[in-house]
């Protein structure tokens, strides 16, 4: 087999028919080879380098399965529970549909996570890329908020109390809070106001916004170029046609590669949507199924999973102001990491100990309060999670301090690959 | 201030009176009164068991939909999916004018139901999804009589249920054995400890929890008419899927051979 690069060299293949044709009129070849072809990656990518690709994977099935949805989920507070179990019951493959949507919101929160842990794990945030993992925070954002009104449209009780309580947090902004709920609502409590609009940005607006930055962050990715584990750049080493020598073209490479991965990314995928489509109540939980009733409250209220180490730090707090503060600058410090991070080094593979235990630490910390979210809160679990709060917080704050006075491990040249 | 006439040697002889009596209490409740705890009971029902399937379904038809309605689930669909022969289904229309193409609506109205039982039956298609077949299972074989209720009886998960205890036909009603858990302290603590037969029903127990089993096997069913074929399409579309990534590990494997 020859390097695929090669046909950099002779560029001007002679085209005919209609393959001819129709490159005169729209790039197709020339996009394929620059973007595909001509875009070389580093070929060191490890297991954790799958992400990226699958995150964009599931971006298409929940627009996909998000597309069929729409055709029979009717918004509206009298409407919506039930044509959601109409789609589970009578619609052709409605129950496929819509647990593919249902499953693909918790794998998309999955993913996304193991793209930023990543990031965090290999330096991916620092220069030259901070705009690339700026960018990959504001999707975060954008899904966050795309999975949070996907989740009040089945109209369920637990939709409808969720909704309550987080949209109830805009209210603690001092002065405009009341009047910013309210807007948001369109109404005096959550009710068919709000599931409509909730709707339209859903399917529309969020998407929408999602794929254009999806477009900036793989424009920034083809910018920069790929950071990969040893965190040094193969810019550094280019052979005599230009091309990083331990670069090697996307495609074929990594898309033969990324299609092992979408093989297994499947396996667990359709395992859950067709022997636990539920996951004990994590992916839907149980009170969902119950229609909203402003009357009933459930047994504790806590958001989908994927939100709830974030919650576990609201509660963590005694004032509520103060928590959904705590909880927005959570999310915020993620910004500042390029910043943050004074170390000579990218990847934790030449970062010294204090830098690992911390990461290990934040990373610890994010999955225990993850799981207090999910439990009532008691004496216990408070303590506990303010515990991991702080040491969560410990990892953004400390680190200009810790990244600066460890010892590291020298770089090498070239990156490691063992064939 | 009150706190300082004690003296401190009645203080430490109070906590140790109460210390002692509290220990020998403790002991000897465990060893005679524990509470019944049976939220830990599980039905084991098999949505496979297409036998099952049909007589819960019978069994709902017989001593439920008069007030607990299946508004997602037809009657044809439950026909189809359980292979209930048209004259058997028949048996099940019990309201006049229904279609088998209807869903399965209750003859008791809300409003009598609010009336009559204090709160309005609830429709159960999706019982078994928001309280899960546990639950039900452990309702059903819960209920005890309790002559200071309306109903004459009481549910051990479902404290004050407005339901009457539909099903005593057949199981009867169990007596509940009550104890102490607080034996030897001041106040007390009664907790229901055992349910033994009381009235006898026309099933024995075990007959009893069959039909029980039965008919939230039903009731697991209706909540998600698709779950069997979900589950038996599921194995072929995970072995699809390992041949397929087996395939795309060679063909990785043969791209990547000249990678060094």
């Amino acid at each position: 087999m020859t390097m695929a690069n090669e046909n950099k060299d002779n560029p001007t293949i002679e085209k005919k028919g209609f393959n001819a044709w129709l490159n005169k009129r729209l790039p197709i070849d020339e996009f394929v080879n620059s973007q595909l072809i001509g875009y070389f990656a580093p070929k060191n990518f490890n297991f954790w380098y799958f992400f990226g690709a699958l995150a964009l994977l599931v971006f298409v099935i929940q627009i996909l399965s998000g597309i069929f949805l729409t055709m029979n989920y009717k918004p509206g507070e009298l409407t919506a529970f039930d044509s959601v179990e109409y789609i589970m019951r009578e619609i052709e493959w409605g129950w496929l549909i819509r647990y593919m949507h249902s499953t693909g919101a918790s794998f998309f929160f999955i993913v996304i996570y193991m793209h930023m842990f990543r990031a965090l794990m290999y330096g991916s945030y620092r220069g030259p890329r901070e705009l690339l993992w700026i960018i990959g925070m504001l999707l975060y954002l954008g899904l966050m908020a795309e999975a949070f009104m996907g989740y009040v449209l089945p109209w369920g009780n637990m939709s409808y109390w969720g909704a309550q309580v987080i949209v109830n947090l805009f209210g603690t902004i001092p002065v405009i809070g009341g009047g910013l709920v309210e807007w948001i609502r369109g109404d005096y409590g959550i009710a068919d106001a709000t599931l409509n609009r909730f709707f339209a940005l859903h399917v529309i607006a969020v998407p929408f916004a999602l794929a254009f930055l999806i477009l900036l962050h793989i424009v920034a990715l083809r910018q920069t170029g790929s950071n990969n584990p040893d965190g040094i750049e193969i810019k550094a080493n280019l052979n005599n046609r230009g091309n990083p020598l331990d670069g090697i073209p996307f495609h074929p490479y990594y898309t033969v590669k990324d299609l092992f991965g979408v093989g297994i990314f499947l396996l667990f995928f359709c395992g859950v949507i067709f022997f636990v489509p539920t996951f004990g109540g994590l992916f839907l939980e149980k009170p969902n199924f119950e229609p909203a009733n402003p009357l009933s409250t459930p047994e504790h209220i806590a958001p989908v999973w994927y939100f709830t180490p974030f919650y576990a730090m609201l509660r963590a707090v005694p004032d509520q102001q103060m928590g959904a503060l705590l909880m927005t600058l959570a999310i915020v410090a993620f910004f500042f990491l390029p910043w943050l991070d004074r170390s000579p080094v990218k990847s934790m593979r030449y970062k010294g100990w204090i830098s690992r235990t911390f990461l290990g630490f934040f990373v610890v910390s994010f999955i225990a309060l993850g799981y207090f979210g999910m439990m009532p809160a008691d004496g216990l679990y408070v303590i506990l999670a303010r515990i991991f709060t702080t040491l969560y917080f410990a990892y953004f704050i400390l680190m200009p301090w810790y990244t600066r006075v460890e010892k590291t491990k020298p770089l090498p040249e070239r990156v490691s690959y063992d064939a | 201030m009150m706190r300082s006439k004690f003296s401190p040697l009645a203080a430490l002889m109070l906590i140790a009176i109460v210390g002692i009596n509290f220990a020998e209490a403790s002991t000897e409740a465990a060893a005679q009164c524990r509470g019944l705890d049976v939220k830990h009971q599980q039905v084991n029902n098999d949505i496979g068991n297409t036998a099952s399937l049909q007589r819960g379904a019978r069994n709902f038809m017989s001593y439920c939909v008069t007030c607990h309605s299946l508004k997602y689930n037809r009657y044809s669909r439950i026909a189809k999916d359980l292979g209930i022969p048209d004259a058997e289904l028949d048996k099940f229309l019990v309201l006049p004018n229904v279609k088998k193409t209807d869903y399965v609506t209750a003859p008791l109205s809300a409003s009598d139901g609010e009336a009559w039982f204090g709160k309005a039956p609830p429709d159960l298609s999706l019982i078994a999804r928001s309280r899960g077949p546990d639950y039900v299972y452990q309702y059903l074989t819960s209920f005890y009589a309790d002559a200071g209720s309306v109903t004459g009886v009481n549910n051990l998960v479902l404290p004050g249920t407005a339901m009457p205890h539909v099903l005593s036909s057949l199981q009867g009603v169990p007596d509940a054995l009550r104890c102490n858990l607080a034996a030897g302290q001041p106040g007390a603590t009664i907790v229901i400890s055992e349910l033994v037969p009381g009235v006898v029903g026309q099933l024995d127990s075990e007959q009893y929890i069959g039909f029980v089993r039965d008919t939230v096997n039903f009731l697991d069913y209706a909540g998600e008419p698709t779950k069997a074929l979900r589950t038996s399409l599921g194995v072929w579309v995970i072995l699809f899927l390992l041949v397929f990534t087996g395939f795309a590990y060679l063909l990785k494997q043969e791209y990547w051979r000249d990678v060094k």
